[in-house]
């Protein structure tokens, strides 16, 4: 069968050979933790613990504001040192709680749960919205939002987005062929949540032995199915990974459920699987850390709040001086330039790469070769947009459906101009987008 | 971790393929129809392209320097206008007639319009326009020392037969490169096999003169007739290399199948109406013209168009 796909996207370089075939490590999470008190989309925490406070791990540090918002908890045992502002990934500096690590890992004793079966929708959704289970493929939206949906029988599918189409990332690939029992029982929750819905387990052709493995254990399971997508990048975008699995479309204006779909990134499955079937908070995340300046890349199970100077320590340091540090694949991540920063729940990798294409690379005239337009997934004319959103052409930018844009930055990448396509478009419809809101 | 890092709005990865790497390729597809041209009519048609190519350089250079902006003449885009201007000068001309074809194309229809990828018309071919109406006879005279003969064009229009074998080879009257409808396609491939165009136009182009010479002719369907349509004249260079210039056609794939068509058609009615027998460069270039109102109506419906809630 072929594989599964949508029209555009780009071949990148993929770097993934750096770090999939090495198991995920646990590692040290050094002396102090920075938990920001915003991990996700909507309203912000409130600290629950006082400067001075001791802490174990697992315990609630802070409480979620307001019906989109997610609970934070400590991942070691410890001392609150400070609750101040701190550094985090996008540059600016934001409320924090900061943990001083004793060392010794005391976890609370967490409430006994009920087997799944004996479990009402309402308390799984509670479980999980008590567990801070946000989306960890990057936007941070709070699961249990997603999973309260006003009309649970009219969802189709639900949708285990295994694609990992960003280059050089490997933690989702880890877990699906560490855990792939795990992955399935996590799916197997929302299956019981939406009776009438299918399960996918998608998964880009790239990785045959997952898909291999999942299609072993899902065949004698009537509700799941097991998807191959063809590689290429931006698979695992939302909108493209709905289109390839079932050939329904949405638009900026829908959300996947308003197509009775629900996707979910591999990670957050089994977050949910954690909160439901162990009663486990939120408390660690798989991060990828490679790139050809990193001495030893690989994947590591990280405690949230552990600073990525951290991450770097435990992968054997710099191999090369590297000329730029991105959280993140190298397609959507954000540049760093202090590791003094915590990773959150939606981190995913720190990547470190000797050379800038980006600087490297001088920017020209746009030359109408129409390679953008080829490229976009959004079948937009990112050439055209771009040049609008200079202008600040608002009205030409509407018109042309700047605000379809997912951002994905193929455009950008492709561009024989090297034109900044892709950070142009975004900055004006960010605009957009928040004047349509008033 | 002494030095600085470098931060950006992402993607922070850039594809290999540069405006200078495309430009490159397309001046070796044009190398082997340019190489016949030398072959068949001599140094002279050597001294015209090297002319027609030093004169596009050295006016954008010059252009640059005098407004003291960033010399562009490194992406070779100069290179290709020089080329493509020098294939389309009959080899009779005089070399000056190169250089005003080449200040042309460079000055007038590039430079002053905003450089590479904001002309509205293909410089090469504004430029023939231009030297054709300002310069017809020298711009016309097919006639050299020891082949003497009209153009197979011209033979057609009167109602002669033309050697299809010639007409591939290029044992023809005609410009420069325009005669070696085999190097031509060649070089069509190249372009092709390097990923620069792809083949919308070339063949709608084609394939819609052909019905256009079927159907106004006067022929019929005469299979030997409209291949020998086809493969006279400018069409293969034009439809290969002038009509998919990146910057004067349509974005989208519809567009651009659209203007194929219209080119074909454009051609074939100024061939078989127009008063000269030739009709590539004037029908390319009202193409070029419709650009704009083609992207328009053209404009590709986004992802998710039209979609409806709880399907």
């Amino acid at each position: 069968m072929a594989s599964l796909t949508f029209r555009g996207g780009i071949h990148p370089f993929d770097g993934k050979d750096m770090s999939k075939d090495i198991p995920i490590k646990d590692i040290n999470p050094g002396p102090v933790l920075v938990y920001p008190l915003s991990q996700h989309i909507g309203a912000p925490c409130t600290p629950l613990v006082n400067k001075g406070d001791h802490v174990l791990c697992g315990q609630k540090i802070a409480e979620a504001q307001g019906f989109v918002s997610a609970p934070i908890y400590s991942s070691v045992s410890g001392t609150v040192k400070d609750i101040t502002a701190h550094r985090v990934l996008t540059g600016n500096d934001a409320q924090c709680i900061i943990i001083e690590n004793d060392g010794m890992y005391d976890e609370v004793e967490y409430p006994a749960v009920k087997p799944v079966d004996e479990l009402t929708n309402e308390e799984i959704i509670g479980l999980v919205k008590e567990a801070g289970v946000v989306g960890m493929g990057g936007a941070g939206f709070p699961t249990h939002v997603k999973m309260s949906v006003k009309e649970p029988h009219k969802i189709d599918y639900i949708i285990v987005n295994g694609a990992e189409c960003e280059p050089y990332l490997t933690s989702d690939y880890r877990k699906m062929i560490e855990e792939p029992e795990k992955l399935i029982e996590g799916l197997k929750i929302y299956l019981k949540l939406f009776p009438y819905s299918l399960g996918i387990i998608a998964i880009e052709d790239n990785k045959p032995d997952c898909i291999k493995v999942f299609k072993a254990l899902t065949k004698d399971e009537q509700r799941i199915t097991v998807k191959a997508l063809r590689t290429k990048y931006p698979q695992g975008s939302e909108r493209h990974l709905i289109y390839a699995c079932t050939a329904r479309q949405i638009n900026s204006t829908m959300l996947p459920a308003d197509v009775g779909c629900i996707v979910n990134n591999v990670d957050t499955v089994l977050s949910v699987r954690s909160a439901v079937y162990e009663g486990k908070p939120l408390i660690y995340r798989i991060v990828t850390v490679t790139g050809d300046c990193i001495k030893n890349p690989r994947n590591f199970r990280v405690r949230v709040g552990t600073l990525y100077s951290k991450l770097l320590e435990e992968a054997g340091g710099f191999r090369k001086e590297p000329e730029k540090i991105i959280s993140g694949g190298p397609m959507m991540g954000i540049c760093m330039f202090d590791l003094d920063v915590p990773v959150t729940k939606t981190a995913s990798a720190l990547l470190c790469l000797s050379r800038d294409d980006v600087s490297a690379m001088e920017t020209t005239n746009c030359i109408n070769c129409g390679k953008c337009t080829a490229v976009c997934p959004s079948r937009l004319v990112p050439g055209v947009l771009s040049e609008h959103a200079e202008h600040f052409n608002e009205e030409e930018f509407m018109a042309c459906n700047g605000v379809e844009c997912v951002e994905c930055g193929c455009c950008s990448y492709v561009c024989p101009a090297k034109r900044p396509l892709a950070q142009n478009i975004k900055s004006m419809r960010k605009i957009m987008l928040a004047k349509k809101k008033k | 971790m002494d030095g600085l890092l470098n931060v950006s709005s992402n993607p922070h990865i850039r594809s290999k393929q540069t405006t200078s790497s495309i430009m490159l390729m397309v001046v070796i597809s044009l190398l082997p129809a340019c190489g016949y041209g030398i072959f068949r009519f001599g140094l002279k048609a050597l001294m015209l392209l090297s002319v027609s190519v030093i004169g596009c350089i050295f006016f954008e250079y010059l252009f640059t320097f005098i407004l003291r902006k960033k010399p562009t003449i490194g992406d070779f885009s100069a290179v290709v206008t020089g080329l493509l201007l020098g294939m389309n000068l009959p080899p009779t001309a005089p070399w000056w007639i190169a250089l005003v074809g080449a200040f042309f194309a460079i000055i007038v229809v590039k430079m002053l319009f905003g450089g590479l990828g904001q002309n509205f018309m293909n410089p090469a071919l504004g430029a023939r326009c231009f030297l054709l109406i300002s310069f017809t006879s020298i711009m016309t005279d097919f006639n050299i020392d020891a082949m003497s003969g009209a153009t197979p064009l011209a033979r057609l229009e009167a109602g002669e037969k033309v050697d299809i074998v010639s007409l591939l080879t290029g044992n023809i009257q005609g410009t420069i490169g325009e005669t070696s409808a085999i190097c031509l396609l060649i070089g069509g491939c190249l372009l092709f096999l390097f990923g620069v165009i792809d083949l919308i136009i070339p063949l709608l182009y084609i394939l819609s003169f052909a019905l256009c010479i079927a159907a106004f002719g006067g022929y019929g369907f005469n299979f030997s007739y409209i291949i020998s349509h086809i493969l006279s004249g400018g069409l293969m260079l034009g439809a290969f290399f002038m009509a998919t210039d990146y910057t004067t056609r349509p974005i989208s794939k519809t567009g651009q199948a659209l203007y194929g068509v219209l080119l074909g058609i454009l051609t074939a009615v100024l061939r078989v109406f127009g008063p000269s027998a030739e009709g590539v460069s004037y029908a390319i270039i009202i193409g070029n013209l419709l650009v704009p109102l083609i992207d328009k109506i053209t404009r590709p419906a986004y992802f998710g168009k039209g979609a409806t809630k709880n399907a």
